[in-house]
Protein backbone atom coordinates (compact mmCIF):
# COMPACT_ATOMS: atom_id res chain seq x y z
CA UNK A 1 0.00 0.00 0.00
CA UNK A 2 2.88 2.33 0.83
CA UNK A 3 6.19 2.05 -0.93
CA UNK A 4 9.07 4.27 0.15
CA UNK A 5 12.24 3.81 -1.87
CA UNK A 6 15.59 5.26 -0.85
CA UNK A 7 14.36 8.67 0.25
CA UNK A 8 16.85 11.33 1.33
CA UNK A 9 16.24 14.68 2.93
CA UNK A 10 18.72 17.27 4.15
CA UNK A 11 17.57 20.40 5.95
CA UNK A 12 19.50 23.68 5.78
CA UNK A 13 21.94 22.23 3.29
CA UNK A 14 25.18 24.16 3.05
CA UNK A 15 24.79 25.95 6.38
CA UNK A 16 26.15 25.24 9.85
CA UNK A 17 22.72 23.89 10.74
CA UNK A 18 22.83 21.27 8.01
CA UNK A 19 20.98 18.16 9.12
CA UNK A 20 20.67 14.96 7.16
CA UNK A 21 17.28 13.96 8.47
CA UNK A 22 16.58 11.02 6.17
CA UNK A 23 19.42 8.95 4.78
CA UNK A 24 18.07 6.45 2.32
CA UNK A 25 14.91 5.22 3.98
CA UNK A 26 13.20 2.28 2.29
CA UNK A 27 9.98 0.81 3.60
CA UNK A 28 7.04 -1.12 2.21
CA UNK A 29 3.75 -1.41 4.06
CA UNK A 30 1.21 -4.01 2.99
CA UNK A 31 -2.48 -3.31 2.94
CA UNK A 32 -3.84 -3.41 6.48
CA UNK A 33 -0.44 -3.12 8.13
CA UNK A 34 -0.41 -1.17 11.39
CA UNK A 35 3.19 -0.14 11.81
CA UNK A 36 4.51 1.63 14.89
CA UNK A 37 7.59 3.82 14.55
CA UNK A 38 9.98 4.51 17.42
CA UNK A 39 13.36 6.16 17.78
CA UNK A 40 15.17 8.88 19.70
CA UNK A 41 14.77 12.60 19.16
CA UNK A 42 16.01 13.59 15.72
CA UNK A 43 16.04 10.01 14.45
CA UNK A 44 13.80 10.97 11.52
CA UNK A 45 10.44 9.53 12.57
CA UNK A 46 8.33 12.62 12.04
CA UNK A 47 10.46 13.59 9.06
CA UNK A 48 9.58 10.30 7.38
CA UNK A 49 5.87 10.88 8.02
CA UNK A 50 6.10 14.43 6.70
CA UNK A 51 7.91 13.16 3.61
CA UNK A 52 5.04 10.78 2.95
CA UNK A 53 2.43 13.47 3.64
CA UNK A 54 4.23 15.88 1.31
CA UNK A 55 4.92 18.72 3.74
CA UNK A 56 7.97 19.35 1.54
CA UNK A 57 9.59 17.52 -1.38
CA UNK A 58 12.25 14.87 -0.72
CA UNK A 59 15.74 15.37 -2.19
CA UNK A 60 15.90 11.90 -3.71
CA UNK A 61 13.94 8.69 -3.79
CA UNK A 62 10.31 7.86 -4.57
CA UNK A 63 7.12 7.44 -2.58
CA UNK A 64 4.04 5.69 -3.89
CA UNK A 65 0.71 5.07 -2.22
CA UNK A 66 -1.57 2.31 -3.48
CA UNK A 67 0.45 2.09 -6.69
CA UNK A 68 0.32 5.84 -7.43
CA UNK A 69 3.64 7.66 -7.48
CA UNK A 70 3.07 10.71 -5.26
CA UNK A 71 6.68 11.90 -5.02
CA UNK A 72 5.96 15.03 -7.07
CA UNK A 73 2.45 15.72 -5.79
CA UNK A 74 1.93 18.71 -3.48
CA UNK A 75 0.59 18.14 0.02
CA UNK A 76 -3.04 18.99 -0.74
CA UNK A 77 -3.14 16.55 -3.66
CA UNK A 78 -1.67 13.71 -1.61
CA UNK A 79 -4.34 14.36 0.98
CA UNK A 80 -6.68 12.40 -1.26
CA UNK A 81 -4.87 9.25 -0.11
CA UNK A 82 -3.86 10.18 3.41
CA UNK A 83 -5.57 10.77 6.74
CA UNK A 84 -3.44 12.53 9.35
CA UNK A 85 -3.43 13.25 13.06
CA UNK A 86 -0.71 15.58 14.33
CA UNK A 87 1.19 15.79 17.58
CA UNK A 88 -0.16 19.27 18.31
CA UNK A 89 -3.91 19.04 18.96
CA UNK A 90 -4.25 22.56 17.50
CA UNK A 91 -2.99 21.43 14.10
CA UNK A 92 -5.64 19.02 12.93
CA UNK A 93 -8.78 21.13 13.20
CA UNK A 94 -10.05 24.59 12.29
CA UNK A 95 -10.68 26.22 15.70
CA UNK A 96 -13.04 28.96 14.54
CA UNK A 97 -15.30 26.54 12.69
CA UNK A 98 -18.03 24.32 14.09
CA UNK A 99 -17.53 20.63 14.89
CA UNK A 100 -19.84 19.60 12.04
CA UNK A 101 -18.17 22.04 9.65
CA UNK A 102 -14.80 20.47 10.40
CA UNK A 103 -16.23 17.02 9.73
CA UNK A 104 -17.85 18.23 6.51
CA UNK A 105 -14.49 19.56 5.33
CA UNK A 106 -12.87 16.20 6.09
CA UNK A 107 -15.65 14.28 4.36
CA UNK A 108 -14.70 16.05 1.11
CA UNK A 109 -11.00 15.27 1.33
CA UNK A 110 -9.67 14.60 -2.14
CA UNK A 111 -12.79 15.82 -3.88
CA UNK A 112 -13.30 18.86 -6.04
CA UNK A 113 -14.94 21.55 -3.96
CA UNK A 114 -17.58 23.45 -5.87
CA UNK A 115 -20.61 25.60 -5.18
CA UNK A 116 -22.80 22.91 -3.65
CA UNK A 117 -23.69 23.40 0.01
CA UNK A 118 -20.72 22.67 2.22
CA UNK A 119 -22.83 20.87 4.81
CA UNK A 120 -26.13 19.09 4.19
CA UNK A 121 -28.84 17.99 6.57
CA UNK A 122 -28.26 14.26 5.97
CA UNK A 123 -24.58 14.73 6.65
CA UNK A 124 -25.34 16.34 10.01
CA UNK A 125 -27.33 13.31 11.11
CA UNK A 126 -24.54 10.99 10.06
CA UNK A 127 -21.93 13.02 11.96
CA UNK A 128 -24.09 13.09 15.04
CA UNK A 129 -24.23 9.30 15.03
CA UNK A 130 -20.47 9.01 14.49
CA UNK A 131 -19.71 11.53 17.23
CA UNK A 132 -21.85 9.69 19.75
CA UNK A 133 -19.70 6.65 18.97
CA UNK A 134 -16.73 8.54 20.44
CA UNK A 135 -18.45 8.68 23.83
CA UNK A 136 -17.26 12.21 24.54
CA UNK A 137 -20.60 13.97 24.49
CA UNK A 138 -19.66 15.83 21.31
CA UNK A 139 -22.88 14.70 19.63
CA UNK A 140 -24.73 17.34 21.66
CA UNK A 141 -22.33 20.09 20.64
CA UNK A 142 -22.50 19.82 16.86
CA UNK A 143 -22.39 23.56 16.26
CA UNK A 144 -19.81 24.37 18.95
CA UNK A 145 -16.58 25.92 17.75
CA UNK A 146 -13.74 23.37 17.83
CA UNK A 147 -11.58 25.95 19.62
CA UNK A 148 -13.67 25.31 22.73
CA UNK A 149 -12.74 21.61 22.90
CA UNK A 150 -10.00 20.09 25.05
CA UNK A 151 -6.85 18.61 23.52
CA UNK A 152 -8.12 15.06 23.89
CA UNK A 153 -11.48 15.89 22.37
CA UNK A 154 -9.73 17.54 19.44
CA UNK A 155 -7.49 14.56 18.82
CA UNK A 156 -10.50 12.25 18.93
CA UNK A 157 -12.30 14.53 16.47
CA UNK A 158 -9.23 14.68 14.22
CA UNK A 159 -9.06 10.87 14.24
CA UNK A 160 -12.69 10.71 13.21
CA UNK A 161 -12.02 13.28 10.50
CA UNK A 162 -9.02 11.34 9.21
CA UNK A 163 -11.11 8.21 8.78
CA UNK A 164 -14.35 9.82 7.60
CA UNK A 165 -13.32 9.40 4.01
CA UNK A 166 -11.47 6.10 4.15
CA UNK A 167 -7.81 6.92 3.49
CA UNK A 168 -5.39 4.53 1.81
CA UNK A 169 -2.95 5.45 4.57
CA UNK A 170 -3.38 6.82 8.09
CA UNK A 171 -0.47 8.78 9.59
CA UNK A 172 -0.45 9.27 13.36
CA UNK A 173 2.43 11.51 14.38
CA UNK A 174 2.86 11.16 18.16
CA UNK A 175 -0.78 12.08 18.36
CA UNK A 176 -1.05 11.30 22.08
CA UNK A 177 2.20 12.96 23.19
CA UNK A 178 0.55 16.25 24.19
CA UNK A 179 -2.19 14.59 26.25
CA UNK A 180 -2.34 13.53 29.88
CA UNK A 181 -1.82 9.77 30.43
CA UNK A 182 -5.48 8.95 30.93
CA UNK A 183 -6.63 10.88 27.86
CA UNK A 184 -3.71 9.51 25.86
CA UNK A 185 -4.80 5.95 26.67
CA UNK A 186 -8.34 6.75 25.62
CA UNK A 187 -7.26 8.30 22.31
CA UNK A 188 -4.97 5.33 21.64
CA UNK A 189 -7.81 2.95 22.29
CA UNK A 190 -9.96 4.94 19.91
CA UNK A 191 -7.19 4.85 17.30
CA UNK A 192 -7.06 1.05 17.55
CA UNK A 193 -10.81 0.87 17.15
CA UNK A 194 -10.91 3.15 14.11
CA UNK A 195 -7.99 1.37 12.45
CA UNK A 196 -9.55 -2.04 13.05
CA UNK A 197 -13.05 -1.06 11.96
CA UNK A 198 -11.88 0.50 8.70
CA UNK A 199 -8.94 -1.87 8.26
CA UNK A 200 -6.66 1.08 7.62
CA UNK A 201 -3.01 0.85 6.65
CA UNK A 202 -1.44 2.88 9.45
CA UNK A 203 1.86 4.34 10.56
CA UNK A 204 2.03 5.54 14.14
CA UNK A 205 5.00 7.40 15.57
CA UNK A 206 5.32 7.14 19.32
CA UNK A 207 7.86 7.83 22.05
CA UNK A 208 6.38 5.15 24.23
CA UNK A 209 8.02 1.75 23.71
CA UNK A 210 5.25 -0.11 25.46
CA UNK A 211 2.65 1.44 23.18
CA UNK A 212 4.81 0.63 20.19
CA UNK A 213 4.91 -3.03 21.19
CA UNK A 214 1.29 -3.33 22.21
CA UNK A 215 -0.22 -1.76 19.12
CA UNK A 216 -0.06 -2.83 15.52
CA UNK A 217 1.40 -5.83 13.73
CA UNK A 218 4.76 -4.34 12.85
CA UNK A 219 7.38 -2.19 14.54
CA UNK A 220 10.22 -0.21 13.06
CA UNK A 221 12.90 1.71 14.87
CA UNK A 222 14.73 4.63 13.33
CA UNK A 223 18.18 5.87 14.16
CA UNK A 224 20.11 8.67 12.52
CA UNK A 225 17.83 8.95 9.51
CA UNK A 226 17.61 5.23 8.79
CA UNK A 227 15.38 2.31 9.67
CA UNK A 228 17.53 0.09 11.91
CA UNK A 229 15.01 -2.40 13.27
CA UNK A 230 12.02 -3.89 11.52
CA UNK A 231 10.05 -6.63 13.30
CA UNK A 232 6.60 -8.01 12.56
CA UNK A 233 4.24 -10.88 13.17
CA UNK A 234 4.96 -13.39 15.93
CA UNK A 235 8.38 -11.91 16.57
CA UNK A 236 6.83 -8.52 17.38
CA UNK A 237 4.15 -10.03 19.60
CA UNK A 238 6.80 -11.62 21.81
CA UNK A 239 8.91 -8.47 22.01
CA UNK A 240 9.52 -6.86 25.43
CA UNK A 241 10.82 -3.39 26.28
CA UNK A 242 14.22 -4.66 27.61
CA UNK A 243 14.68 -6.77 24.47
CA UNK A 244 13.91 -3.79 22.33
CA UNK A 245 16.43 -1.65 24.20
CA UNK A 246 19.06 -4.33 23.79
CA UNK A 247 18.32 -4.66 20.09
CA UNK A 248 18.66 -0.94 19.80
CA UNK A 249 22.00 -0.65 21.55
CA UNK A 250 23.32 -3.41 19.28
CA UNK A 251 22.48 -1.52 16.09
CA UNK A 252 23.26 1.96 17.30
CA UNK A 253 26.65 1.09 18.74
CA UNK A 254 28.50 3.18 21.27
CA UNK A 255 26.06 5.85 22.45
CA UNK A 256 23.62 3.39 23.92
CA UNK A 257 23.41 4.94 27.36
CA UNK A 258 22.23 8.30 26.03
CA UNK A 259 19.65 6.76 23.81
CA UNK A 260 18.34 4.49 26.51
CA UNK A 261 17.51 7.61 28.43
CA UNK A 262 15.78 9.12 25.47
CA UNK A 263 13.72 6.08 24.73
CA UNK A 264 12.64 4.81 28.12
CA UNK B 1 -25.81 70.95 16.19
CA UNK B 2 -28.35 71.60 13.42
CA UNK B 3 -25.45 71.38 11.07
CA UNK B 4 -24.64 67.89 12.32
CA UNK B 5 -28.22 66.64 12.07
CA UNK B 6 -28.50 68.05 8.57
CA UNK B 7 -25.35 66.19 7.58
CA UNK B 8 -26.51 62.87 9.04
CA UNK B 9 -28.21 61.39 5.94
CA UNK B 10 -25.07 62.12 3.94
CA UNK B 11 -22.85 60.58 6.61
CA UNK B 12 -25.00 57.44 6.73
CA UNK B 13 -24.94 57.15 2.93
CA UNK B 14 -21.17 57.49 2.84
CA UNK B 15 -20.83 55.04 5.72
CA UNK B 16 -22.92 52.49 3.83
CA UNK B 17 -20.75 52.87 0.73
CA UNK B 18 -17.54 52.47 2.73
CA UNK B 19 -19.25 49.59 4.50
CA UNK B 20 -19.08 47.58 1.28
CA UNK B 21 -15.33 48.17 1.23
CA UNK B 22 -15.15 47.19 4.89
CA UNK B 23 -16.92 43.91 4.10
CA UNK B 24 -14.14 43.29 1.58
CA UNK B 25 -11.57 44.02 4.28
CA UNK B 26 -13.43 41.65 6.63
CA UNK B 27 -12.94 38.80 4.13
CA UNK B 28 -9.16 39.17 4.11
CA UNK B 29 -8.55 40.37 7.64
CA UNK B 30 -10.98 38.16 9.54
CA UNK B 31 -11.60 35.15 7.31
CA UNK B 32 -8.23 34.72 5.57
CA UNK B 33 -6.19 36.25 8.39
CA UNK B 34 -4.28 38.49 5.97
CA UNK B 35 -3.87 42.26 6.37
CA UNK B 36 -4.26 43.19 2.72
CA UNK B 37 -3.00 46.68 1.89
CA UNK B 38 -3.99 46.42 -1.78
CA UNK B 39 -7.28 48.10 -0.88
CA UNK B 40 -5.75 51.58 -0.65
CA UNK B 41 -5.02 51.26 -4.37
CA UNK B 42 -7.89 49.11 -5.60
CA UNK B 43 -10.50 51.40 -4.05
CA UNK B 44 -9.38 54.19 -6.38
CA UNK B 45 -9.01 51.75 -9.29
CA UNK B 46 -12.71 50.98 -8.95
CA UNK B 47 -13.64 54.64 -8.75
CA UNK B 48 -11.45 55.68 -11.67
CA UNK B 49 -12.63 52.82 -13.88
CA UNK B 50 -16.24 53.63 -13.21
CA UNK B 51 -15.98 57.38 -13.80
CA UNK B 52 -14.00 57.02 -17.02
CA UNK B 53 -16.32 54.36 -18.46
CA UNK B 54 -19.50 56.09 -17.34
CA UNK B 55 -18.21 59.39 -18.69
CA UNK B 56 -17.66 57.85 -22.09
CA UNK B 57 -21.29 56.73 -22.20
CA UNK B 58 -21.02 53.14 -21.05
CA UNK B 59 -24.07 51.70 -19.31
CA UNK B 60 -23.97 52.28 -15.53
CA UNK B 61 -24.29 48.61 -14.63
CA UNK B 62 -21.61 47.62 -17.09
CA UNK B 63 -19.32 50.28 -15.66
CA UNK B 64 -19.96 48.97 -12.12
CA UNK B 65 -19.29 45.43 -13.30
CA UNK B 66 -16.05 46.57 -14.93
CA UNK B 67 -14.95 48.18 -11.66
CA UNK B 68 -15.70 44.92 -9.83
CA UNK B 69 -13.76 42.84 -12.35
CA UNK B 70 -10.73 45.15 -12.39
CA UNK B 71 -10.76 45.18 -8.60
CA UNK B 72 -10.66 41.38 -8.64
CA UNK B 73 -7.69 41.56 -11.00
CA UNK B 74 -5.79 43.71 -8.48
CA UNK B 75 -6.51 41.08 -5.83
CA UNK B 76 -5.27 38.43 -8.24
CA UNK B 77 -1.97 40.30 -8.61
CA UNK B 78 -1.45 40.53 -4.85
CA UNK B 79 -2.47 36.90 -4.47
CA UNK B 80 0.01 35.71 -7.07
CA UNK B 81 2.80 37.86 -5.64
CA UNK B 82 2.10 36.25 -2.29
CA UNK B 83 1.59 32.62 -3.28
CA UNK B 84 3.63 32.13 -6.46
CA UNK B 85 6.46 34.56 -5.70
CA UNK B 86 6.50 33.88 -1.96
CA UNK B 87 6.35 37.53 -0.92
CA UNK B 88 4.86 38.09 2.55
CA UNK B 89 1.20 39.10 2.24
CA UNK B 90 1.60 42.58 3.71
CA UNK B 91 4.48 43.41 1.40
CA UNK B 92 2.69 41.93 -1.62
CA UNK B 93 -0.25 44.23 -0.87
CA UNK B 94 2.02 47.26 -0.53
CA UNK B 95 3.70 46.47 -3.86
CA UNK B 96 0.39 46.18 -5.69
CA UNK B 97 -0.87 49.32 -4.00
CA UNK B 98 2.19 51.26 -5.10
CA UNK B 99 1.94 49.99 -8.66
CA UNK B 100 -1.75 50.85 -8.75
CA UNK B 101 -0.97 54.49 -8.02
CA UNK B 102 0.47 54.77 -11.55
CA UNK B 103 -2.20 52.57 -13.08
CA UNK B 104 -4.98 54.63 -11.50
CA UNK B 105 -3.49 57.80 -12.94
CA UNK B 106 -3.20 56.09 -16.32
CA UNK B 107 -6.87 55.06 -16.19
CA UNK B 108 -7.76 58.70 -15.53
CA UNK B 109 -5.68 59.84 -18.50
CA UNK B 110 -2.73 60.94 -16.33
CA UNK B 111 -4.85 63.38 -14.38
CA UNK B 112 -5.17 63.44 -10.60
CA UNK B 113 -8.95 63.41 -10.84
CA UNK B 114 -11.83 63.00 -13.25
CA UNK B 115 -15.39 64.16 -12.72
CA UNK B 116 -18.84 63.11 -13.83
CA UNK B 117 -20.72 66.06 -15.24
CA UNK B 118 -23.72 66.18 -12.93
CA UNK B 119 -24.78 69.67 -14.04
CA UNK B 120 -26.06 67.88 -17.10
CA UNK B 121 -29.49 66.69 -15.93
CA UNK B 122 -29.63 63.58 -18.19
CA UNK B 123 -26.25 62.50 -16.88
CA UNK B 124 -27.42 62.99 -13.31
CA UNK B 125 -30.57 60.97 -13.95
CA UNK B 126 -28.50 58.08 -15.24
CA UNK B 127 -26.72 57.76 -11.89
CA UNK B 128 -27.72 55.21 -9.28
CA UNK B 129 -26.50 57.17 -6.27
CA UNK B 130 -25.46 60.77 -5.87
CA UNK B 131 -24.86 63.24 -3.10
CA UNK B 132 -27.40 65.44 -4.86
CA UNK B 133 -30.12 62.83 -4.48
CA UNK B 134 -29.86 63.22 -0.70
CA UNK B 135 -30.77 66.89 -1.00
CA UNK B 136 -33.31 66.36 -3.78
CA UNK B 137 -35.19 63.71 -1.83
CA UNK B 138 -35.25 66.06 1.16
CA UNK B 139 -36.68 68.80 -1.07
CA UNK B 140 -39.15 66.38 -2.61
CA UNK B 141 -37.92 66.78 -6.18
CA UNK B 142 -36.85 63.14 -6.38
CA UNK B 143 -38.81 60.07 -5.21
CA UNK B 144 -37.85 58.65 -1.83
CA UNK B 145 -36.78 55.29 -3.28
CA UNK B 146 -33.89 57.02 -5.02
CA UNK B 147 -32.39 58.00 -1.66
CA UNK B 148 -28.76 56.74 -1.48
CA UNK B 149 -29.37 55.20 1.95
CA UNK B 150 -32.05 53.00 0.44
CA UNK B 151 -30.20 52.19 -2.77
CA UNK B 152 -26.83 51.42 -1.15
CA UNK B 153 -28.66 49.61 1.65
CA UNK B 154 -30.21 47.28 -0.94
CA UNK B 155 -26.80 46.86 -2.57
CA UNK B 156 -25.29 45.92 0.79
CA UNK B 157 -28.08 43.46 1.50
CA UNK B 158 -27.56 41.78 -1.86
CA UNK B 159 -23.80 41.54 -1.26
CA UNK B 160 -24.26 40.11 2.23
CA UNK B 161 -26.74 37.56 0.86
CA UNK B 162 -24.34 36.53 -1.90
CA UNK B 163 -21.41 36.19 0.53
CA UNK B 164 -23.56 34.28 3.01
CA UNK B 165 -24.41 31.82 0.28
CA UNK B 166 -20.83 31.58 -1.00
CA UNK B 167 -19.20 30.95 2.37
CA UNK B 168 -21.73 28.20 3.00
CA UNK B 169 -20.67 26.29 -0.11
CA UNK B 170 -17.91 23.70 -0.25
CA UNK B 171 -15.58 26.19 -1.87
CA UNK B 172 -16.44 28.90 0.66
CA UNK B 173 -15.95 26.51 3.57
CA UNK B 174 -12.55 25.57 2.12
CA UNK B 175 -11.66 29.26 2.08
CA UNK B 176 -12.68 29.67 5.71
CA UNK B 177 -10.59 26.63 6.65
CA UNK B 178 -7.62 28.13 4.78
CA UNK B 179 -7.77 31.18 7.04
CA UNK B 180 -8.59 29.29 10.22
CA UNK B 181 -5.82 26.68 9.96
CA UNK B 182 -3.82 26.30 6.74
CA UNK B 183 -2.16 23.09 8.00
CA UNK B 184 -5.48 21.45 8.57
CA UNK B 185 -6.79 22.77 5.26
CA UNK B 186 -3.93 21.18 3.32
CA UNK B 187 -4.31 17.93 5.22
CA UNK B 188 -7.93 17.92 4.09
CA UNK B 189 -6.87 18.36 0.47
CA UNK B 190 -7.51 22.09 0.19
CA UNK B 191 -5.17 24.10 -1.99
CA UNK B 192 -4.49 26.97 0.41
CA UNK B 193 -2.74 29.05 -2.25
CA UNK B 194 -5.80 29.02 -4.47
CA UNK B 195 -7.93 29.82 -1.45
CA UNK B 196 -5.87 32.88 -0.59
CA UNK B 197 -5.86 34.16 -4.17
CA UNK B 198 -9.61 33.66 -4.49
CA UNK B 199 -10.25 35.43 -1.18
CA UNK B 200 -8.08 38.38 -2.17
CA UNK B 201 -9.92 38.61 -5.50
CA UNK B 202 -13.36 38.65 -3.92
CA UNK B 203 -12.21 41.16 -1.32
CA UNK B 204 -10.67 43.60 -3.78
CA UNK B 205 -13.60 43.19 -6.16
CA UNK B 206 -15.88 44.46 -3.39
CA UNK B 207 -13.43 47.22 -2.49
CA UNK B 208 -13.35 48.44 -6.10
CA UNK B 209 -17.13 48.24 -6.32
CA UNK B 210 -17.32 50.38 -3.21
CA UNK B 211 -14.85 52.83 -4.79
CA UNK B 212 -17.05 52.98 -7.88
CA UNK B 213 -20.11 53.76 -5.76
CA UNK B 214 -18.25 56.45 -3.84
CA UNK B 215 -16.96 58.07 -7.03
CA UNK B 216 -20.50 58.03 -8.33
CA UNK B 217 -21.85 59.44 -5.09
CA UNK B 218 -19.41 62.34 -4.96
CA UNK B 219 -19.41 62.58 -8.79
CA UNK B 220 -15.63 62.35 -9.17
CA UNK B 221 -12.71 59.98 -8.77
CA UNK B 222 -9.47 61.18 -7.27
CA UNK B 223 -6.08 59.50 -7.24
CA UNK B 224 -5.89 59.79 -3.47
CA UNK B 225 -9.47 58.71 -2.71
CA UNK B 226 -8.31 55.33 -1.41
CA UNK B 227 -5.64 56.68 0.89
CA UNK B 228 -6.15 55.17 4.32
CA UNK B 229 -9.01 52.98 3.07
CA UNK B 230 -7.56 49.97 4.88
CA UNK B 231 -7.70 51.91 8.14
CA UNK B 232 -11.33 52.86 7.60
CA UNK B 233 -12.09 49.26 6.71
CA UNK B 234 -10.38 47.97 9.84
CA UNK B 235 -12.16 50.62 11.91
CA UNK B 236 -15.51 49.42 10.61
CA UNK B 237 -14.63 45.75 11.18
CA UNK B 238 -13.44 46.42 14.72
CA UNK B 239 -16.23 48.80 15.72
CA UNK B 240 -18.76 46.28 14.41
CA UNK B 241 -17.08 43.50 16.34
CA UNK B 242 -16.70 45.39 19.60
CA UNK B 243 -20.34 46.51 19.56
CA UNK B 244 -22.11 43.47 18.17
CA UNK B 245 -19.98 40.36 18.71
CA UNK B 246 -22.10 39.31 21.68
CA UNK B 247 -25.42 39.46 19.87
CA UNK B 248 -24.52 38.78 16.23
CA UNK B 249 -23.32 35.19 15.88
CA UNK B 250 -24.63 34.36 12.44
CA UNK B 251 -22.24 35.05 9.55
CA UNK B 252 -24.66 37.31 7.69
CA UNK B 253 -25.22 39.34 10.85
CA UNK B 254 -21.48 39.66 11.35
CA UNK B 255 -21.19 41.18 7.88
CA UNK B 256 -24.10 43.47 8.74
CA UNK B 257 -22.19 44.50 11.87
CA UNK B 258 -19.26 45.53 9.65
CA UNK B 259 -21.55 47.69 7.55
CA UNK B 260 -23.06 49.28 10.67
CA UNK B 261 -19.53 49.76 11.98
CA UNK B 262 -18.71 51.82 8.90
CA UNK B 263 -21.84 53.93 9.36
CA UNK B 264 -20.99 54.59 13.00
CA UNK B 265 -17.46 55.53 11.98
CA UNK B 266 -18.79 58.12 9.52
CA UNK B 267 -21.27 59.51 12.02
CA UNK B 268 -18.47 59.93 14.56
CA UNK B 269 -16.25 61.63 11.97
CA UNK B 270 -19.15 63.86 10.93
CA UNK B 271 -19.83 64.72 14.56
CA UNK B 272 -16.20 65.65 15.13
CA UNK B 273 -16.13 67.80 12.00
CA UNK B 274 -19.40 69.66 12.50
CA UNK B 275 -19.31 70.01 16.27
CA UNK B 276 -15.68 71.03 16.71
CA UNK B 277 -15.08 72.77 13.40
CA UNK B 278 -11.71 71.10 13.12
CA UNK B 279 -9.70 71.44 9.91
CA UNK B 280 -10.74 68.45 7.76
CA UNK B 281 -7.06 67.83 7.00
CA UNK B 282 -6.86 66.35 10.51
CA UNK B 283 -9.37 63.65 9.59
CA UNK B 284 -6.71 61.05 8.74
CA UNK B 285 -5.07 61.61 12.11
CA UNK B 286 -8.42 61.20 13.83
CA UNK B 287 -9.09 58.02 11.83
CA UNK B 288 -5.76 56.56 12.86
CA UNK B 289 -6.44 57.44 16.51
CA UNK B 290 -9.92 55.90 16.44
CA UNK B 291 -8.58 52.63 15.05
CA UNK B 292 -5.66 52.60 17.49
CA UNK B 293 -8.05 53.07 20.41
CA UNK B 294 -10.47 50.39 19.22
CA UNK B 295 -7.59 47.95 18.74
CA UNK B 296 -6.10 48.75 22.13
CA UNK B 297 -9.23 48.49 24.25
CA UNK B 298 -9.89 44.75 23.77
CA UNK B 299 -6.20 43.97 24.30
CA UNK B 300 -5.90 45.95 27.52
CA UNK B 301 -9.22 44.63 28.72
CA UNK B 302 -7.91 41.09 28.47
CA UNK B 303 -4.53 41.94 29.89
CA UNK B 304 -5.08 44.38 32.71
CA UNK B 305 -8.73 44.15 33.55
CA UNK B 306 -9.29 40.41 33.57
CA UNK B 307 -12.23 39.42 35.70
CA UNK B 308 -11.09 38.30 39.16
CA UNK B 309 -11.31 34.58 39.83
CA UNK B 310 -14.54 33.68 41.53
CA UNK B 311 -13.80 31.63 44.61
CA UNK B 312 -16.30 29.18 46.03
CA UNK B 313 -19.70 28.63 44.45
CA UNK B 314 -20.55 25.83 42.11
CA UNK B 315 -17.62 23.94 40.65
CA UNK B 316 -17.35 22.99 37.00
CA UNK B 317 -18.37 26.35 35.59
Amino acid sequence: MLEIKEIWKTFNAGTVNEKQALRGVTLTLNEGDFCTVIGGNGAGKSTMLNAVAGTWAVDAGTISIGGTDVTRLPEHRRAAFIGRVFQDPMMGTAPTMQIVENLALAARRGQRRGLQWGLTKTEKDRYQALLSGLGLGLEDRLTSKVGLLSGGQRQALTLLMASLKKPKLLLLDEHTAALDPKTAAKVLELSDKIVAENRLTTMMVTHNMKDAIQHGNRLIMMYDGKIVIDVSGEEKKKLTVPQLLELFSKVSGSDEADDKLLLS
Amino acid sequence: MMNFIGALPGAVSQGLIWGIMAIGVYITYKILDIADLTVDGSFCTGGATFVVLFGSGVNLWLALLAALVIGMATGLVTGLLHTVCGIPAILAGILTQLGLWSINLAIMGMKANVAINVIDQTNLDRLLVSLRFVQEVAKGTRPIYRHPILVVGLFTAAIIAALYWFFGTELGAALRATGANPNMARAQGINTDTGKVLGLMISNGLVALSGALLAQYQSFADSSMGKGAIVIGLAAVIIGEVLFSRIFRNFALKLLAVSIGAIIYYIVIQAVVSLSGIDTNYLKLISALIVAVFLTVPYWKGRYFAKPVKKGGAANA
